[in-house]
């Protein structure tokens, strides 16, 4: 559906994407994670089609953006970064404008613009003035403006910014649902949201691309080894390390803290490798009390820093 | 074609929301209103000749007025990104906003057609050159448009597009002053290229092709650069 091929964006004293690379297939949901100034803005807008490449092709649905732009701007829907709007418009009225430059049929425009404002909880609100909203409407306006003359590819710039966490939830939502129909991109700072609702995330940094995979697999590859993180009553912590050494598929233990009876440890199993049942057997076996187990893989926010660090 | 209506009528509408329509609308009648009184009782005579000429220099400093909003105002709230991203040329929104502003242009004018009855009534006016005069104000209008609108495209701020425009169209209304000072072709080139000495021709009464095919390549001319000038806002 999409398919990006090394772009660059050059501006007079810095380059803002430097060889971008990536394909997109319909349907999917793609997470565009970045530190600001990564170039993930200036990626979406190249894609958009508001401004040109330094060099490098980009093809939505079989279409050039270079040749056939205006083919490529009838099949999406844009959500730029802070959301701008006309404030001195009514909400409707707003959506009908767009609806017409969009060329959605007459006859269907008004029942397209009444659904989609279903959609998006903004209803009751077709006659305010959108200078006078508060900022999550007009967020949701801005997605629904996105969405009018249901376009098949969505690419929605911070799409939950200023947000409060319930509007997040439904816009997270109203998301996972588009995707089943819809090819969406969308780029954000908030982690936990694209873990939850995209099928693939690519990490850029200094307009290169550092990592592109599942939410999960990102997790595995780049948290490496797994640890199982214990905490036993009794014996002496010493014992305790050497026993769980002896422990099928454990590959090193440390003693994190011992205070009162209680020792903390961090065992470090084979890649792959689930000890968890054979730790609390060899736990209890030895009489000793298995107080709490949890197990610690990098969560997307580790991963994320640790792809992006600087140079 | 019909984005450009489509837009075009966007804008027309969101002039009458906003409260610098209205201002430059009264204005304008005030100062044309009063050129057509004052005039008309000092010539007792039944023509629109002094008032013409009046209302062209007023226009000079309110059509800016008009025309600072176009893409400036864009600019600044962020939507032209929103605008750019559909499926639209540049080409249709350079018309639509241009249109737009005719529109108010003609809107305005429309309401000096009173004076024409006014003179009607109590006179025996010479049509002609009252048509023709109304077909020079349309085109000198559409001209001055044309530049404002140029000039919206340089800046977000409206005041400098503003002033921008109102430089431009003042600079090359007088332009015909400069020509005393050269000799042969060069004064008939700076005299031709000025914008007031075409419209003389109008308010006589007379309608010469040559006159009405200098304001239209111009308008033709500065519209084209306007689209060229998004177009390089895009490339930079």
């Amino acid at each position: 559906m999409i398919k990006v091929e090394n772009l660059t964006k050059s501006y007079a004293n810095f380059k803002a994407l430097d060889g971008v690379s990536f394909e997109v297939q319909k349907g999917e949901i793609i997470g565009f994670l970045g530190p600001n100034g990564a170039g993930k803005t200036t990626t979406m807008r190249i894609l958009t089609g508001f401004f040109p490449p330094t060099s490098g092709k980009v093809e939505i649905d079989g279409f050039d953006i270079f040749n056939d732009s205006i083919e490529v701007r009838k099949r999406i829907g844009y959500l730029p970064e802070n959301t701008p709007l006309y404030q001195d418009m009514e909400v409707y009225a707003f959506l009908r404008y767009m609806a017409e430059l969009k060329d959605v049929e007459p006859e269907k425009k008004n029942q397209h613009i009444k659904n989609i404002m279903k959609r998006c909880g903004i209803e009751h609100m077709k006659n305010e003035i959108i200078s006078r909203l508060s900022k999550g409407y007009k967020q949701r306006v801005g997605l629904a403006q996105a969405l009018i003359g249901d376009p098949k590819v969505l690419i929605l710039d911070e799409p939950t910014i200023g947000l409060d966490p319930k509007q997040i939830i439904e816009i997270r939502n109203l998301i996972k649902e588009l995707g089943k129909e819809k090819t969406i991109i969308l780029s954000t700072h908030i982690l936990p949201e694209v873990a939850v609702t995209c099928t693939r995330v690519i990490i850029i940094n200094e307009g290169k691309i550092v990592a592109e995979d599942t939410p999960d697999n990102l997790e595995n590859k780049v948290s490496g080894v797994a640890k199982v993180i214990v905490t036993v009553r009794g014996g002496s912590p010493d014992l305790i390390k050497s026993r769980l050494e002896g422990v099928q598929g454990v590959s090193n233990v440390t003693v994190l803290k011992n205070h009162a009876g209680f020792t903390d440890l961090s065992i470090q199993s084979e890649k792959d490798v689930d000890v968890r049942d054979k730790v609390s057997s060899i736990i209890v076996q030895n009489n000793w009390g298995l107080i709490e187990m949890h197990r610690e893989t990098l969560g997307l926010e580790e991963i994320f820093l640790k792809l992006t660090k600087k140079g | 074609m019909h984005n450009i209506l489509t837009i075009a009528k966007k804008e027309l509408r969101s002039y009458f929301l906003s409260s610098i329509a209205y201002v430059v609308f009264a204005m304008f009648l005030l100062l044309a209103g009063y050129f057509f009184t004052v005039i008309l009782l000092y010539t007792q005579e039944a023509s629109l000749q002094g008032a013409a000429y009046n209302i062209v220099i007023t226009l000079l400093f309110l059509i800016p007025l008009l025309t600072m909003k176009s893409f400036a105002e864009e600019r600044r709230q962020g939507t032209l990104e929103l605008l750019m991203t559909k499926p639209v040329t540049d080409l249709e929104v350079a018309l639509g906003k241009f249109f737009a502003a005719a529109g108010m242009y003609l809107i305005m004018l429309l309401s000096t057609v009173v004076y024409v009855f006014i003179l009607i009534k109590y006179g025996n006016p010479d049509m002609g050159p009252i048509y023709s005069a109304y077909i020079g104000l349309i085109l000198v209008g559409f001209a001055f448009i044309a530049l404002g609108v140029f000039a919206s495209t340089l800046t977000e701020n409206q005041i400098v597009a503003a002033v921008i425009g109102f430089a431009m169209i003042l600079l090359l209304w007088v332009l015909s002053w400069a020509s005393s000072q050269f000799t042969g072709n060069m004064a008939e080139i700076i005299s031709y290229l000025s914008l007031s000495g075409h419209y003389d021709n109008f308010v006589k009464g007379v309608i010469d092709l040559k006159d009405v095919v200098y304001y239209l390549s111009f308008i033709i001319f500065w519209l084209f650069v306007t689209v060229k000038s998004i177009e390089v806002r895009r490339w930079k």
